[in-house]
């Protein structure tokens, strides 16, 4: 048992390749939770791997050329996975990707946010996860390393399930390019309390204005994110969104619906399954107002 | 009325004083409370100490098989493991009834029912210890249902039956009925205390002569004297073998009424004669202490056109859970409070209290009359709109006063200014309509409404709470007070839970016997008894046993001045820090320079002086519910201004005013904390606080499920103090820590109900969850 | 329970030796390094009162595993200072010397318990220290940056009051 602090990211793939009962660890905030209730022993053979003194993960890039992300079309923004929260709530990542800024703000406590990195937010890929569904919306594409190589994952097929993913053993996630849309896009999120809070349900609007389309996903709402792709192709077919300013309430509403039924909500403590698809319609349906504000 | 205005200090730009009655005296605790250095129960350490940790019940109601401690025995590091069979004394304990188990033997009746408990070198060890136990169970059916606990529908899961109490109360006419009648059934879900310093002791076994070896206990609770009569009894040691030290407590408001962990420690260090500390993790803080009941209230009140209350019918049903604790009292406090601070003469009220498989409830802040006041106040708005009368008015017109009998027969002897309370907070100003920013709005960082998707509601209530404890219980209070050249020492076994009697205390000192300085003696149990911190009762009851003490230590040193001096004693008075000769003529102080400074009265003497205050005795309640069986009552008004979205169900408070009847602000400072902080605990159970059981099993017991009110959800309170002195009480204050929660609550829910127009009718639960507001 | 390593905590550098991997920064500064003046609540990171600064950045020691801060510079409400207690505590070697938020949580009426008064001392040091003079936090922004901390006890009236007091002496007067 032992906790290795490697400064490079090739010290840390080999650490994370020695063998089972390797964990990485960055910002600590849903590792330790596990440890510290004891739902997670680390035994004689366990080894931490802390990935949060590592440059490869550290910092973001603009890249005009939108590589990895967008070919092109537009700008891209790659992030590095050890990026906390803190980091992206305010300055020139959240005047990028305003949605994420939106979401990292509500991530548990201004604590939590200052130690918790975007790169844990993805590996631990909870349903509630605050800023998984803004990268669903904008098709994020999540890189990962390991010794034996890289490779490069769309979000939409990186989440499996809750808490599960398609990392590999001795598998890190070294960061993730979002594009850098023109067009308006914006996060909510209900929780019982006006901060500090588990997400009961969530939704996050990105309008890709060049593009032509706008994207809809949802959290805390089903087993992964779910992306709203009915809701997404009646918005298209309905308004040119290229140029448009305003939506119809009777759009409004019918996208409202379509969210609705494509929530896959469960009853459990923090909620009933009525209530979040309910709220999650109410979110989508305001989203798209604020999108299209004249209407 | 004083008013406090939010954001400002009760006495702000007053000239510096002496820290005497009436003062907004500091903490003395304050510094080191601010530098870190203030010993909180789980901070106290000795060399050679080991970990203690309790193993529980993962079922709300099987039979123990089997129970087999060896393995974890086995653990390196694991130096002792107890359980029932290792209890040397009463196998049981409890408050009112001792029906709680020290450990399970046979039967666990709640998730999270203590089975055993191990001592070793590390809190990790303790933890495979606990996992290498061996316990299996025969799953039983669970008795979840309250309704089945009183129809006897199911079998008693406890020998003493699945009725802890039934009380009713019958008085006058029965037959009333109407004109006007409006009837409701309302529901409040289990609360928990969460009081931030989680249970943490640490005992230390002490080597006796013989057979007579003790333990001391350094532990957070609201009463040694009570902690220690029940650790004696359950160890099998005399009770002077058992010394409780009051360990730093890190809040309480209930929870630590009832024994934790002490036995279990104590017990441990003992068996391994070494020091034992244990502290509690918060899922089993969740688990291991009692919490506010649940409940559910049906009440109906017959009034006339002009909204006078004629009689009132109700039904109340406390699930205390799996163990008695103080449910019966909780019951008495319920059922007695139905009418509220109204008057009414005629009543048919209905109590259970009860035994389930849920987790075991007790004290709470608010102590039954929270639920109580819910229905009532809910109740006063459903009369106030068939009556088509403003809500203040209808309850301004049923006002109680000084000298109306309660629906007990008790006739209120205590100040009772509930007309003036609910005037003088309908004069108050209401908070501006603009709302600053996003966070203004229902959802706060969620982003989650605009401006105009929210509505704003405005709603009232009214309390009544009893003070102090009730139904003949002997209430006293202890204090021991010594004045040696100038230096008054104070001792007490009064629970300082942050309360801030620790600052009264000194107030008092300093004001009666002419002093500047107070030294406070250790809080332990090696003074008499000083009752527990609880029922809004310290001030009150230890406040008057320091006061009596204090006046029996200046009565000695009147003596002996006049002896000196060559005076008459009963001439004598203290005036700021002199002992001075009164004009018999006049009542005033001779001419200065003819007193003499306290510090050289007492120079090379001591006084020592010891005083037990008692209210008067209580009596027990009859079949129909009468009798004299409470103390002394305290008012309280809240007005409740929300934010609410509808259509997403998500609420934002406002403000809330609030008018208290405090008798007098002994410390103005502490009385705001006091009401601040009952206001911030209503709001919780308002909004967002609830316990969650599913078939027996608790399913939010950390903070990340179990939501308290930061520092988003908690506004700004506007707060006056109505000063009309209580002749019962020794300094003419009532205890001001419990009415501040009980008609939050309420006030917060009316003006949810009032913003959502016809649809709040539906919302009779608390707290009120979004899905409620939406009709879901 | 093997492992060895070196935390800087409050200037100082601090021996842990033979603890167990899975230790906490909180479980290390109380119970290995006896600063006892850090409080555990939750153990989820949702209380604040296990509040320290981590290379200047505040977070929950009960969600940092102590061997992993070797190398940073920690601080808790034991070595919190402000520049001007630092310089009266040097000048007067009395380190005992209270900061400014110190004094104003004591005079404000902000402590009842104080089980929480730790964490939330160490939240406002992070909220006002290296703020220039007329950078005033405004009332949302000091609620937003202290919802972190929970009290129990005061309802956060007088904590409010008392951070008020000091971003007044010390930026300006705090807006709404």
């Amino acid at each position: 048992m032992s906790v290795l602090v490697p400064t490079s990211l090739a010290e840390a793939l080999a650490a994370l390749a020695d063998g089972p009962g390797r964990v990485a660890l960055a910002g600590g905030t849903d590792l330790m939770v596990l440890v510290n209730e004891g739902h997670r022993h680390l035994d004689t053979d366990s080894v931490i791997v802390a990935v949060d003194r590592i440059p490869e993960l550290d910092g973001w890039r603009l890249d005009p050329q939108g590589r990895g992300a967008t070919d092109g079309r537009v700008a891209s923004l790659w992030l590095g996975a050890g990026l906390r929260w803190s980091e992206i709530e305010h300055g020139p990542i959240a005047e990028r990707v305003p949605a994420l800024a939106q979401a990292a703000r509500t991530v548990g406590s201004p604590q939590i946010r200052a130690a918790g990195t975007i790169g844990g937010n993805i590996a631990t890929s909870s349903p509630a996860g605050d800023g998984l569904p803004v990268l669903a919306a904008l098709d994020a594409v999540v890189h990962l390393a390991s010794a034996s190589g890289t490779r490069d994952i769309p979000f939409s097929e990186f989440m499996t399930g809750p808490k599960r993913n398609v990392l590999a053993g001795g598998e890190l996630v070294t960061g993730v390019t979002v594009p850098v849309f023109e067009g308006w896009q914006g996060y909510s999120k209900v929780g019982v309390r006006n901060a500090m809070v588990i997400s009961t349900a969530s939704a996050c609007l990105a309008h890709d204005r060049a593009g032509g389309s706008v994207r809809i996903a949802l959290g805390s709402v089903g087993p992964v994110i779910i992306r709203c792709t009915a809701a997404e192709e009646l918005l298209a077919s309905r308004l040119d969104l290229r140029s448009a300013t305003a939506v119809s309430d009777s759009v409004v509403t019918e996208v409202a619906a379509l969210v609705r039924q494509a929530a896959r909500p469960i009853d459990d403590h923090r909620s009933t399954a009525a209530y979040r698809r309910h709220a999650v319609g109410v979110l989508a349906e305001r989203l798209v107002r604020r999108a299209f504000t004249d209407g | 009325m004083t008013v406090v205005e939010h954001g400002t200090r009760p006495d702000v730009g007053a000239p510096p004083r002496r820290g005497t009655l009436g003062d907004s005296t500091l903490r003395p605790d304050g510094v080191a409370k601010v530098d870190g250095s203030y010993l909180f129960s789980g901070d106290h350490s000795i060399d050679g100490f080991v970990w203690g940790a309790t193993l529980r019940s993962p079922h709300p109601h099987a039979r123990i098989v089997r129970l087999d401690t060896a393995p974890a025995l086995a653990i390196p590091g694991v130096v002792a493991v107890v359980s029932a069979d290792d209890v040397p004394g009463a196998p049981t304990y409890g408050l009112i009834s001792h029906d709680q188990p020290v450990f399970a033997r046979d039967v666990v009746r709640f998730v999270g029912e203590p089975v055993a408990a191990v001592a070793a070198d590390h809190p990790e060890t303790c933890r495979r210890a606990l996992d290498a136990i061996i316990v299996e169970y025969e799953v039983l059916p669970a008795l979840l249902d309250p309704e089945a606990a009183i129809t006897g529908a199911f079998a008693p899961i406890h020998p003493d039956g699945n009725v802890i109490r039934h009380q009713r109360i019958v008085r006058g006419d029965q037959s009333i009925v109407g004109p006007v009648v409006v009837e409701g059934t309302y529901e409040l879900g289990m609360q928990d205390q969460a009081f931030l310093g989680l249970e943490a002791a640490l005992a230390e076994p002490l080597s006796g002569t013989g057979t007579s070896a003790g333990v001391r206990l350094h532990v957070a609770t609201q009463w040694l004297h009570e902690d220690r009569a029940q650790i004696a009894a359950c160890l099998g040691l005399p009770e002077e073998a058992v010394h409780l030290v009051l360990g730093g407590v890190g809040g309480a408001f209930g929870a630590r009424e009832d024994i934790s962990l002490q036995v279990h420690c104590a017990l441990l260090a003992l068996r391994t004669g070494r020091p034992v500390r244990m502290a509690y993790s918060r899922r089993e803080s969740f688990l291991g202490h009692v919490h506010r009941h649940p409940c559910t209230i049906w009440m109906r009140h017959h009034a006339d056109h002009d909204g006078t209350i004629r009689r009132i019918e109700a039904r109340f049903v406390f699930d205390g859970g799996a163990y008695a604790s103080t449910s019966s009292a909780v019951l008495i406090n319920g059922v007695t409070h139905a009418q509220g601070p109204y008057r009414c003469d005629n009543a048919t009220v209905d109590g259970w209290a009860v035994r389930t498989n849920h987790l075991p409830c007790g004290a709470m802040r608010g102590f039954g009359v929270v639920q109580a006041c819910f229905a009532h106040e809910s109740q006063m708005d459903r009369l106030a709109a068939a009556c088509g009368l403003d809500p203040l008015e209808v309850r301004r017109r049923n006002a109680m006063r000084t000298g109306d009998r309660l629906i007990t027969g008790q006739v209120v002897e205590s100040v009772a200014p509930v007309e003036r309370i609910i005037r003088e907070l309908s004069e108050m100003p209401m908070p501006d309509g603009e709302r600053t920013g996003a966070l203004a709005l229902p959802g706060g960082t969620g982003l989650t409404a605009d401006e105009s998707h929210v509505r704003r509601g405005v709603g009232w209530a009214v309390s009544i709470k009893n003070l102090m404890y009730s139904e003949t219980f002997d209430d006293y209070s202890t204090a021991r007070v010594r004045l040696r050249s100038g230096v008054a020492t104070v001792k007490f076994a009064t629970a300082e839970v942050g309360q801030g009697f620790v600052t009264l205390a000194g107030q008092i000192a300093r004001t009666v016997l002419g002093v500047d300085d107070v030294v406070l003696d250790t809080i332990d149990t090696l003074v008499g008894s000083a009752g527990s911190t609880s029922a809004s009762r310290q001030t009150w009851m230890s406040g008057g046993a320091v006061d009596g003490a204090c006046r029996l230590v200046r009565e000695r040193l009147f003596d002996h001045v006049a002896r000196i001096h060559g005076v008459d004693a009963l001439r004598l008075t203290i005036d700021g820090l002199d002992v001075v000769e009164v004009d018999p003529s006049t009542g005033h102080p001779l001419p200065a320079g003819q007193g003499v400074r306290v510090p050289v009265a007492s120079v090379d003497v001591e006084f020592d002086e010891t005083f037990e205050h008692h209210h008067r005795p209580t009596e027990h309640l009859d079949a129909d519910g009468q009798g004299n069986c409470h103390t002394a009552f305290a008012f309280a008004a809240h007005r409740a201004v929300v934010d609410v979205d509808p259509d997403l169900g998500l609420v934002k408070v406002v403000e809330i005013a609030t008018v208290q009847d405090v008798g007098r602000a002994l410390n103005p400072l502490s009385v705001v904390g006091q009401i601040e902080g009952g206001i911030a605990q209503g709001l919780g159970l308002a909004v967002m606080e609830e316990i969650v059981q599913i078939d027996g099993v608790v399913r939010n017991a950390s903070f990340t499920d179990y939501l308290l009110p930061t520092f988003m959800d908690m506004p700004p309170v506007r707060i006056g103090l109505v000063e009309e002195p209580e002749p019962q009480a020794p300094m003419g204050a009532k205890g001001v820590g419990e009415p501040p929660t009980v008609s939050s609550t309420p006030a917060i829910v009316a003006a949810i109900r009032d913003a959502l127009g016809e649809r709040g009718a539906g919302i009779v639960r608390v707290p009120v969850r979004p899905q409620d507001i939406c009709g879901l | 329970m093997a492992e060895h390593y070196t935390l800087h905590v409050n200037g100082e550098a601090r021996e842990v030796t033979d603890a167990w991997v899975g230790e906490s920064l909180l479980h290390v500064l109380r119970e290995r390094l006896e600063l006892r003046g850090t409080k555990g609540a939750c153990e989820q990171g949702e209380c604040g009162s296990c509040s320290v600064l981590v290379d200047d950045r505040l977070v929950c020691s009960c969600l940092t595993l102590a061997a992993t801060s070797v190398g940073r510079r920690i601080v808790t409400v034991e070595g919190v200072q402000s520049d001007a207690a630092a310089q009266s505590a040097h000048d007067e070697n009395s380190s005992g010397a209270l900061t400014d938020v110190q004094r104003a949580f004591v005079e404000a009426g902000a402590v009842q318990c104080g089980f929480c008064t730790p964490g939330l001392v160490m939240a406002v040091h992070a909220l006002v220290d290296g703020r220039a003079p007329g950078d005033a936090p405004t009332e949302d922004e000091i609620r937003e940056r202290l919802s972190g901390n929970i009290c129990r006890c005061t309802g956060y009236g007088r904590i409010m009051e008392a951070v008020r007091v000091v971003v007044r002496q010390r930026l300006g007067e705090v807006a709404r």
